[in-house]
């Protein structure tokens, strides 16, 4: 919480009063019978990087696939940049978690990175000499460059993280969605990761990142949400990432681990 | 006739001409879409689809009363994708994972055709004879229309996939990642289903309902095998499939007239398991070797780095030591000693080893890797 940069909290305050990134409005989703999501209100200001946090089961990977379409929910909308996000689509990219696929699909590191220009691409057009430059350029942001042919099952955990970091880079989004990046990486991807990800915030750009480890928050991030099927609270890393709103999201006492 | 005789006379004999290229497409067909069902883990998806259009076959032949191949097959086309919908439908509208539905609509279509099929053989109708070769297939009765009709299938399905060869591979990899590039997912995932039911109906007539998954799967499992690029992978599995096809063909007809269906998959069979056993990269044999070369080359590592370790104490890296203080330490053999030594690493003299310079310098370059690595 100390480590808080005061200057980035006046650049989003103002940017809120304008217009915000991504509004979330009523949101509910359920699985079956049971709600994931229950009536979720959210506003992200542009350029900052947010970290969604809350327990396992707490719907956060939940609220990323909803916003970004891949899941309907119940009732609810999303707007980014105030419109609906069908018309923004190219202004929004995803990396899912490193688990939803298959890492023994036959394919290179390279020819992952370029899926990142499918969507400009449209339907149809293939991928040619200016997209795979964009892609090469992504892989050596993410310090990939030499692992450009490799087949990608025979990449480390971090270093696949680093190729769909790579993916979505090149898509030069405004808005980026990341469901849990750092998870399975070691120390130095993470430090690689992160710096990638204050790059960003850097040049304007806004980050939803869904986070576990509590520890970095106030390290990492600017801006966070605290998630348990409701939303508990939303705003300034400084302001609100405090020990009642952590029991209230995660139900039990967390003063310990925090102020250490 | 054997085999020779069958090559010599598959450009002339029109039969065998007919019933071979019919074979060679349709293993090419199922071999470049079944490349996509493995991928997408939906290998049982081809044993649904088959089974499931038993009954559609039946039903044609109630309503037409004809025999005529082409006729039934849209029967079995209609009820495969009736299947394959219902399967979809029971997946993503109930708690059931797709094991169940694969499983439940496989066994109660392929039920409800047997009852059609035995409920047809008690009618008085001479027709009806002959409509149980759809179970095990029978490719003698290819004619040359058949052909046509499969390689139409076969030039329609390779150009929707040449044109949307982008947007299925993003399929198969990161369906929810499509989704949001704006991809309507929906639309190449039935795409690619409806092509894969069209391929398995029109192998019906040839290897029929019960084998006919086998046709789908084994030349893609077998074209994993070698290569690690999709585009490769259904190029190679086309290939092994129309060679299934041919050599099946060849060897059925050659061996007095066995069912062909199930030799082609026999055949399809041999090239799964050579390609497990041998592929470079990732067969059995070659994995084994790797494993075995790995292992000795790091107990000869393991044991030249503690020499280094003795060595590195003494001014003089060369002295001699006793062989004997090695022995807290169970990397080394007689055998490791002599490769070393070989290898001019080190100098062995009675009971004692003394460490050469190329073996100093050798060692301490390896030290310094693991020193790294482990940074």
């Amino acid at each position: 919480m100390k480590s808080h940069n005061s200057d980035q909290h006046e650049k989003t305050v103002t940017a809120a009063e304008t217009v915000f990134a991504v509004k979330v409005d009523d949101l509910t989703v359920a699985y079956n019978y049971k709600p994931v999501l229950w009536d979720i209100d959210l506003e992200i200001p542009e350029g900052v990087l947010m970290a969604i946090v809350g327990p396992n089961g707490a719907g956060k990977s939940t609220l990323i696939k909803s916003i970004l379409g891949i899941l309907k929910p119940i009732a609810g909308s999303v707007s980014i940049y105030g419109k609906p996000y069908k018309e923004q689509r190219s202004l929004v990219a995803y990396v899912p978690q490193k688990g939803s696929v298959d890492w023994d699909f036959p394919t290179t590191a390279l020819d992952v990175v370029m899926m990142g220009t499918y969507g400009s691409l449209g339907w149809i057009k293939r991928p040619k000499q200016r997209e795979k430059k964009l892609a090469l350029e992504a892989l050596e942001k993410v310090g990939m460059l030499s692992f450009k042919g490799r087949q990608i099952s025979q990449l480390s955990g971090g270093q696949q993280q680093r190729i769909f970091l790579a993916r979505a880079l090149v898509q030069d989004a405004s808005i980026y969605f990341m469901d849990e990046p750092f998870q399975g990486v070691d120390a130095s991807t993470e430090i690689a990761i992160i710096n990638i990800l204050k790059a960003l915030r850097k040049a304007g750009k806004t980050v939803v990142v869904v986070h576990h480890d509590l520890q970095t928050v106030p390290e990492y991030f600017d801006w966070v949400t605290f998630l348990n099927v409701k939303k508990i609270a939303t705003g300034p890393v400084k302001d609100i990432f405090n020990d009642d709103n952590l029991t209230k999201t995660y139900g039990i006492n967390y003063k310990v681990s925090i102020q250490e | 006739m054997n085999l020779q005789e069958y090559f010599s006379l598959v450009f002339s004999d029109y039969t065998l001409r007919t019933i071979t290229l019919g074979t060679a497409i349709l293993g090419a067909v199922t071999g470049m879409l079944g490349s996509f069902a493995v991928l997408r883990k939906q290998s049982l998806l081809g044993d649904a689809i088959s089974h499931a259009a038993l009954p559609g076959i039946a039903i044609a032949f109630l309503i037409t009363g004809a025999k005529d191949s082409n006729t039934l097959l849209l029967g079995a086309l209609v009820s495969g994708l009736i299947g394959t919908f219902w399967i979809r439908g029971i997946v993503s509208k109930t708690h059931l994972k797709s094991d169940t539905a694969l499983g439940l609509i496989l066994s109660v279509f392929f039920g409800f055709g047997m009852l059609l099929l035995t409920y047809i053989q008690k009618q008085p109708n001479a027709n009806q004879a002959g409509l149980d070769k759809y179970l095990f297939g029978q490719a003698a009765t290819l004619v040359e229309s058949d052909v046509w009709l499969m390689a139409i299938v076969t030039g329609v399905s390779l150009c929707v996939m040449l044109l949307f060869w982008k947007e299925f591979k993003i399929l198969l990899f990161d369906k929810d990642y499509a989704e949001t590039l704006g991809f309507n997912t929906k639309t190449i995932d039935v795409l690619i289903t409806v092509f894969i039911v069209l391929a398995i109906v029109l192998g019906l007539q040839t290897v029929g309902v019960v084998l006919m998954s086998a046709m789908l799967l084994a030349p893609a499992a077998a074209a994993r095998q070698w290569t690690n690029s999709l585009s490769t992978m259904v190029v190679l599995a086309s290939v092994f499939g129309a060679f299934s096809g041919v050599f099946g063909t060849a060897i059925s007809a050659s061996q007095n007239n066995l069912s062909t269906g199930p030799v082609i998959v026999i055949v399809a069979a041999v090239f799964v398991l050579i390609s497990f056993i041998f592929s470079p990269s990732r067969g059995l044999l070659f994995r084994q070797i790797r494993f075995v070369k790995n292992r000795r080359d790091l107990e000869l590592q393991k044991t030249l780095s503690f020499m280094f370790h003795i060595a590195e104490t003494h001014d003089d890296i060369s002295h001699p030591h006793e062989i004997r203080i090695l022995n807290n330490f169970q990397g080394f053999t007689k055998g490791s000693l002599k490769t070393l030594e070989e290898k001019n690493y080190i100098r062995l003299e009675g009971s004692t080893w003394s460490l050469t310079d190329q073996g100093f310098e050798t060692a301490s370059n390896l030290y310094n890797q693991q020193h790294q690595n482990n940074e």
